[in-house]
């Protein structure tokens, strides 16, 4: 039990060093959601069951949820969208070019 | 603005050595803190085990935490159900829409559109939403038998409210909860709180013998008044979740 414990709370160091060192604003978000769900089930696993169910609704759900809408608000999923998509298009057209390089 | 300058560079630094002393002073504080079940520590008092020891029988509920928040420093709660009211007025004031803006700049925000509602989701939200309201009553009635209680059945029944609402519409939603019924909501459930604890602390503190009883215990109806309590936290919390996330979302109550 207590190394389950250490193990948990070694995530939720891991997930709050996440939060703050990833650029993105949507992973940021998804991150924090997770390291909520960890922390219902360290709560969990020092008995305080209230805790818990308030946690996993609040702190993953609720919180989460305002979260993205206020990312909706300023724009910054559909940035984060058109990013990868730009990504996606750079590495392809990269692609191409090596391609016609080898022929 | 101060990209790539001096000042930049002093606040990049000033921030390192701000969040390392914040560690070190927090770290510091953890330290401090009592061994846990250490039974000489101060904070380890005749307090805690009254609490523990007569709580059940004096004030009828299994569940000790319960029996704390909502009995004996009920106060505590019905502040921080004020807190909750006082935080969705103020993200109201923050974030609605003036009735005399115009119309394509209030478009352009995005804010008369209705929340998107998808078949699979209002066809997958048919059978689950009416599961989630059950299992936040559950919770909530139950609180002073087992783990839960208003906060957390709020939460839940809060959470429903959102599915609901993205499943079918804020036309459907209106139906039952709108801008009037919110604060009737608001305003009884905190109201009756404020009446009935008070009446309860009032009562108790110049023993006088007082209408509500404590008996029966681990039925549904035993607790006195920590069920009817649970409900109005229920209440608060959940139609506090649905007003900020409408806030959020359109900037205010259609109706």
């Amino acid at each position: 039990m207590q190394g389950l414990i250490a193990i948990l709370l070694a995530l939720l160091v891991l997930a709050a060093l996440a939060v703050s060192a990833s650029r993105k604003l949507l992973p940021a978000v998804i991150i924090f959601m997770s390291y909520s769900l960890v922390m219902s089930m360290v709560w969990m696993l020092l008995q305080a069951p209230d805790l818990a169910i308030t946690e996993a609704a609040v702190g993953a759900g609720i919180t989460s949820v305002l979260l993205f809408i206020a990312l909706k608000r300023i724009g910054e999923l559909e940035r984060d969208l058109e990013e990868s998509e730009e990504e996606i298009h750079l590495s392809s057209a990269r692609g191409k070019q090596e391609d016609q390089s080898d022929v | 603005m101060y990209k790539g300058t001096r000042i930049q560079t002093l606040y990049n630094l000033l921030s390192i050595v701000f969040t390392i002393l914040l560690i070190g002073i927090l770290l510091y504080t953890v330290s401090e803190l009592p061994v846990m079940g250490d039974a000489l520590h101060p904070a380890n008092n005749e307090v805690a085990a009254h609490y523990l020891v007569h709580g059940a029988r004096e004030t009828g509920a299994l569940n000790a935490v319960t029996a704390m928040i909502l009995d004996y420093r009920a106060f505590d709660t019905l502040g921080e159900l004020c807190v909750l009211f006082v935080s969705a007025c103020s993200v109201y004031i923050l974030l609605r829409v003036d009735a005399g803006r115009k119309e394509e700049e209030v478009e352009a925000l995005d804010r008369r559109y209705e929340p998107w509602n998808d078949a699979i989701l209002s066809k997958a939200f048919l059978f689950l939403v009416p599961a989630v309201f059950l299992f936040g009553i559950y919770i909530t009635l139950t609180g002073h038998l087992s783990p839960g209680g208003g906060f957390s059945g709020g939460a839940i029944i809060g959470a429903g409210l959102l599915l609901y609402l993205n499943a079918f519409g804020l036309e459907k939603t209106e139906r039952f909860m709108n801008r009037i019924r919110y604060r009737r909501l608001n305003c009884g459930a905190l109201g009756f709180y404020f009446l009935a604890k008070g009446y309860s602390f009032f009562v108790g503190a110049n023993d006088i013998k007082s209408v509500i009883s404590v008996s029966d215990q681990g039925n549904i109806l035993s607790a006195g008044l920590i069920m009817p309590l649970n409900v109005c936290v229920a209440i608060v919390v959940s139609t506090t979740v649905y007003a900020v996330y409408l806030m959020f979302r359109k900037g205010g109550f259609n109706i």
